[in-house]
């Protein structure tokens, strides 16, 4: 009964000759992963997958996960539904990752034949929670469930969405990372009244922000002298703000915010 | 100098016009919610205030230009199946639920969203009646929101951020929140719904900051407190099936939201059916406090006083109205009232205070029972088989919220109008997580085998929308709006139509009514005389409350038909 288990695991994800012509990004070249990422993707391995694969990935007969080769899976997307579908009949149970735990596994097998997992920093989340708080000062635009402010995109459920890599680039280049419907405006009223805040919704007529109080507002574009949306970000950079163990801690912290 | 003259005021307009879009959004704390009535402009809880009167003091529209209303925006829901909610409106900002569980915060004045925050339920819940959702609560920057699987949910109300969720009852095994939760101080008062599986129902008030339970009223007793023993024991050799352990799954829904009054510090439920329906032989008594109205203290959640409506209920005439309370002059005697026209069939009058009967009388076709006794008991009076039952299982009336206008004096009611029910009791064993009705139903119609639902919707969703032909007719009932003399309890008006209505009335003080009905019109009746001076084709029929606010000076209607949300003003 194992013997067959283990038989089909190492079918399904065994060795394949990769097919020439996809993207090769798509393709798993490690180099493509930020460290980041591979670093939360083997706090992840060692906690969901070791136990079958082991450390080596080598632990289930006949799959050779360090080989970066897989029997059913080519590219990452493929490799994602391998995990979260799992396969059942070959004692291999689903994994209901979110988007940004799936990313850093998937991360981390395609980096499993070039890196030491011993030498991957893992972050400290209760630091980076200290950091965010304090010298980060992050809470003076975002909100963490019912502390900070509004004017920044909520960070409740960051972790859930916003994969390691994604999240240290924000914290290093804040632009180009924020999504589109994040932009900050400006806005002129014909009276004169000047606002700045985020978008949160527009249409051809309207515009829905949040202002830096906090606060939801609604306008008709034809009662605006001016509107402008800007693509750089008010989000200072903290490239030279934090040492590269507080940002891995800061990514820690983010990754662990994954909202009710 | 005139035209400058004109520049200026438009000016002026216009600053006002911004200013008020800009203003402050206030947190809504707990004197807000005392005194709602001083904030017509805003919609803040499902019955528009504690009183549940569903009454604006809103007057710009009048009898005189509401034929000018026309459609100023349109949201329509992602979700399919019956759109039961009520919304909530704070400072311009009007937010919403919709199934099965999402929240919308959108722009009162435009339609266009801020934000939606998405529920995941659980895929174990068992849902009797539909996956509905009726509305929200806000408290302080926090919504409220009860979901299908039974968790209490608060969220921020500038962002969607969820905030906590706690656990109110067990899913699997038939809990639901489908009602619009309650703010009162600092708590959030909500009951499960469930009935039709079984369940144990209850109120309970949670903290509203932290989620923590404060209290629980069983809507059940258990052996040892007081009412249980209503849950009268099995007859000893009994031919007939009977459940010795009946009160365990007696049932006792809350589907919809209950009432408050401060100077009292008490809060009124209407409990729902027993449990199973129909097949009443098989638990014996009264079945407290199912088919009642109970109040509660705020503070304790100890019961003060009830009054059951329908004893021994066997035919799903649960208490599923909202209570509309008055200072009234009753009969000549001022009195702290609380009205209710309930789904058995009979217009109540009640001493709030107290629980004293002071009036039930029959406002549509009754024949379950024959009278009162000196107690306010109804004197039942079960039909034989084969014959109809008057009213049918929808009932005279209910969960559709009715209205009270302080300046009529008028209570305001959806009712549906002679539909007789063929009710027949099946004994049923009791299994956690299964339906628990306990019987066949049929509606009587005079012709054998006549359409009495219509001819179906589209495939998938066959509750949506009855066909565009009315081929069951009034013969199987009709609806009616019926307004109450709240100083004798008699009728003094009724507005029939053609078909039946599952909708909400909200009055105003322009002595307007607006309500809907299963034929699509979003109509308006003049409050004094019913005589109808409005109505837009909403193009499907209209299963929520109507709602009316206002946004810099500017009165707005609000109501679903089908799976939009329509919103009407007078136009500048």
């Amino acid at each position: 009964m194992n013997q067959s288990i283990l038989c089909t695991a190492a079918i399904l994800l065994g060795c394949v000759v990769l097919t020439a012509g996809q993207n090769p990004t798509m393709l798993g070249h490690p180099e493509d992963y930020p460290r980041v990422e591979v670093a939360h993707g083997s706090r992840l391995y060692a906690e969901h997958c070791d136990r079958c694969h082991g450390a080596d990935g080598n632990g289930v007969a006949g799959v050779d996960l360090r080989s970066g080769k897989f029997r059913t899976a080519t590219t990452d997307n493929q490799l994602k539904t391998v995990i979260t579908n799992g396969f059942p009949t070959a004692g291999m149970p689903p994994f209901k990752f979110d988007a940004a735990d799936l990313a850093g596994v998937v991360a981390y097998l395609r980096n499993m034949n070039t890196i030491d997992r011993g030498s991957l920093k893992s972050g400290d989340a209760e630091h980076g929670k200290l950091v965010v708080e304090t010298k980060g000062a992050c809470l003076s635009c975002h909100r963490i469930n019912d502390k900070g402010s509004r004017s920044g995109p909520n960070l409740s459920d960051i972790g859930a969405g916003r994969t390691a890599g994604s999240l240290e680039r924000s914290l290093l280049d804040p632009s180009t990372q924020m999504w589109p419907i994040n932009r900050p405006v400006r806005v002129v009223t014909k009276e004169g009244k000047v606002i700045n805040g985020r978008r949160l919704n527009e249409d051809t007529y309207t515009l829905q922000l949040v202002d830096q109080e906090g606060g939801l507002i609604s306008l008709n574009k034809a009662d605006l002298r001016e509107f402008t949306v800007s693509t750089k970000s008010t989000m200072p950079s903290y490239k030279d703000e934090l040492s590269a163990d507080e940002l891995a801690d800061v990514v820690t912290y983010l990754l662990s915010l994954k909202g009710l | 100098m005139a035209t400058h003259k004109s520049y200026l005021g438009l000016a002026l307009a216009l600053i006002a016009l911004v200013s008020f879009r800009l203003q402050a959004q206030s947190p809504v704390v707990a004197e807000r919610l005392l005194s709602s009535t001083k904030e017509p402009q805003n919609w803040l809880m499902y019955g528009a205030d504690y009183f549940s009167q569903r009454y604006s003091g809103l007057t710009q529209i009048t009898p005189a230009n509401v034929k000018n209303l026309s459609m100023v925006w349109a949201y329509q829901s992602s979700a399919a199946g019956s759109w039961q909610s009520t919304p909530l409106v704070v400072d311009g900002i009007m937010y919403l639920t919709q199934r099965p569980n999402d929240v919308v915060a959108l722009d009162a004045v435009t339609g266009r969203v801020f934000w939606i925050y998405r529920y995941n339920n659980s895929p174990d819940l068992g849902v009797c009646c539909g996956a509905n959702n009726r509305g929200l609560a806000i408290l302080g920057d926090t919504l409220f929101m009860g979901t299908l699987d039974a968790h209490l949910v608060a969220i921020d109300a500038k962002n969607g951020t969820p905030l906590w969720k706690t656990k109110v009852g067990e899913s699997k095994s038939g809990y639901s929140l489908t009602v619009a939760p309650l703010a009162i101080k600092d708590r959030v008062i909500v009951g499960v719904g469930g009935g039709e599986w079984g369940i144990r129902g209850f109120v309970a008030a949670y903290d509203a900051q932290s989620g923590k339970e404060l209290w629980k009223f069983y809507t059940i007793p258990a052996p040892g407190e007081p009412g249980h023993e209503t849950w009268e024991p099995c007859p000893p050799n009994s031919a007939a099936y009977c459940d010795p352990e009946g009160w365990k799954h007696g049932g006792g829904s809350v589907w919809v939201t209950g009432s408050y009054d401060p100077a009292l510090n008490l809060t009124y439920w209407g409990i729902g059916n027993v449990g199973p329906d129909y097949n009443a032989d098989q638990r014996p008594g009264d079945n407290l406090y199912t088919a009642s109205v109970v109040a509660l203290d705020v503070t304790t959640g100890k019961l003060s006083w009830h009054y059951q409506f329908t004893p021994h209920d066997r035919y799903d005439y649960d208490s599923v109205q909202v209570p509309i309370l008055a200072d009234v002059t009753f009969q000549g005697v001022p009195v702290k009232a609380m009205f209710w026209a309930n789904r058995n069939g009979n217009f109540y009058v009640l001493d709030r205070a107290t629980g004293k009967f002071l009036l039930g009388k029959p406002f549509v076709k009754v024949n379950w029972m024959s009278g009162f006794d000196a107690n306010g008991k109804p004197i039942q009076t079960p039909q034989p088989p084969g014959m109809p039952t008057y009213p049918a299982v929808q009932g005279g009336s209910n969960w559709y919220s009715p209205s009270f206008s302080p300046r009529t004096k008028l209570m305001y009611v959806s009712s549906w109008e002679d539909q007789g029910m063929l009710y027949g009791g099946v004994p049923i064993v009791y299994e956690e997580g299964r339906g628990f009705g306990g019987g066949n139903l049929s509606p009587f119609v005079p012709t054998p085998g006549a359409p009495t639902r219509g001819i179906p919707g589209a495939p998938g969703i066959p509750n949506l929308r009855r066909g565009p032909i009315n081929n069951w007719t009034d013969a199987a009932g009709h609806g009616a709006v019926i307004a109450f003399d709240t100083s004798t309890g008699e009728p003094k008006w009724r507005f029939l139509m053609t078909d039946v209505t599952d909708t909400g009335i909200v009055t105003t003080a322009s002595d307007l009514l607006f309500t809907g009905g299963r034929e699509g019109y979003l109509q308006a009746l003049d409050a004094r005389t019913g005589t109808p001076l409005w109505k837009a084709n909403l193009g499907a029929q209209m299963l929520n409350n109507p709602i009316t606010y206002a946004v810099n000076g500017k009165q707005y209607v609000a109501a679903m038909g089908g799976l939009t949300l329509f919103t009407f003003a007078l136009p500048n």
